[in-house]
């Protein structure tokens, strides 16, 4: 599988993504914000950053890179497109993903591992992490805050879209475990097509031991397994 | 002429930054101050001979597609000359 990494002024989790990529076993390239294509790809990655300073609001000048509209439209085939931390928050802005992160309910910047709990298991972002799995994974961020409407946010429970949700170290999902004020403490969702995934932890900073966690790695392998799966099915 | 904007996050977002400079307010004595809503202002500077009916369509355009984001903030558009 190609793993497509997109590159904004500002992008510092670029690299880390790549190497996540490889890590498992696949290919992985830069595509550059000024990019009008995004080339032969198999899934996009968004990185983490500060693109463009965060100025205006985090994503928000982001959306409008010649790149995004090479994304909208491999979002619009089918494509697998996987937002992280300032990703996601692109993704969102460009409408690619329901909902807004803001400001941390404490004002602070959180750099520390937190716990998820995974909220479906039939996505191509979560088919491989096994059931009982509380994800280990870091997060660092100053406006991770999940915001939606309560109608929005009744969409998400119903069509199962809330992929990850914050807990504590036995999954259960209390407010103590919740490091920047999400509504129902959500760290990831779905598209209503299951193609597009955003989270605000780093499975690129949780693909490796030495990092302290590998359970990062079982995301980018959903991706594959999904991606698998569908060349399987195209080719019968 | 120029455009004011004013962008305000929604009563249901939280707003941590105008509960923190509120509290401060009161920690300072002003005691009447009972709530703060911390925002955005831009200034945008238009074109001389810019037709003002087009200048208001355009940039309630552009405030609501990027200057502000609608699922966590309001704005208000002025245009003086």
């Amino acid at each position: 599988m190609h793993f497509a990494v997109l590159q904004f002024p500002a992008s510092n989790c670029d690299q880390d993504c790549l190497h996540a990529a490889r890590v498992l076993g696949h290919t992985s390239s830069f595509v550059w914000h000024k990019e009008t294509s995004l080339g032969s790809v198999d899934a996009v990655i968004v990185p983490g950053g500060f693109s463009y300073g965060d100025y205006l609001r985090c994503g928000a000048v982001a959306r409008f890179s010649p790149v995004m509209q090479a994304v909208q439209e491999f979002a619009a085939q089918g494509g697998l497109v996987l937002g992280i931390c300032n990703g996601f928050q692109i993704l969102c802005e460009a409408g690619l993903l329901p909902g807004a992160l803001v400001r941390n309910r404490d004002l602070r910047f959180h750099c520390e591992q937190v716990f998820l709990k995974t909220g479906n298991f039939k996505t191509p972002f979560t088919c491989e992490i096994p059931q009982e799995a509380v994800l280990k994974i870091p997060i660092a961020h100053g406006e991770g805050c999940y915001f939606a409407d309560p109608d929005t946010l009744g969409t998400l429970q119903t069509n199962r879209q809330i992929l990850w949700q914050y807990c504590d170290s036995t999954g259960a999902i209390t407010d103590a475990a919740n490091p920047n004020g999400s509504l129902l403490n959500i760290a990831g969702v779905a598209n209503e097509r299951f193609n597009v995934a955003g989270l605000m932890p780093h499975p690129d900073r949780a693909s490796e031991a030495l990092l302290g966690s590998t359970d990062g790695r079982w995301i980018l392998a959903s991706m594959v397994a999904a991606l698998e799966e569908a060349r399987l099915a195209k080719a019968a | 002429m120029k455009a004011r904007i004013i962008v305000t996050p929604k009563k249901a977002v939280l707003d941590p930054q105008g509960k923190t400079v509120q509290n401060a307010l009161e920690h300072m004595g002003y005691t009447s101050v009972i709530g703060v809503h911390v925002g955005k202002y831009l200034e945008i500077d238009l074109a001389p001979g810019t037709d003002r009916a087009a200048a208001q369509l355009a940039l309630n355009e552009a405030a609501h597609k990027f200057l502000s984001n609608p699922v966590i903030e309001d704005y208000k558009l002025e245009l003086v000359d």
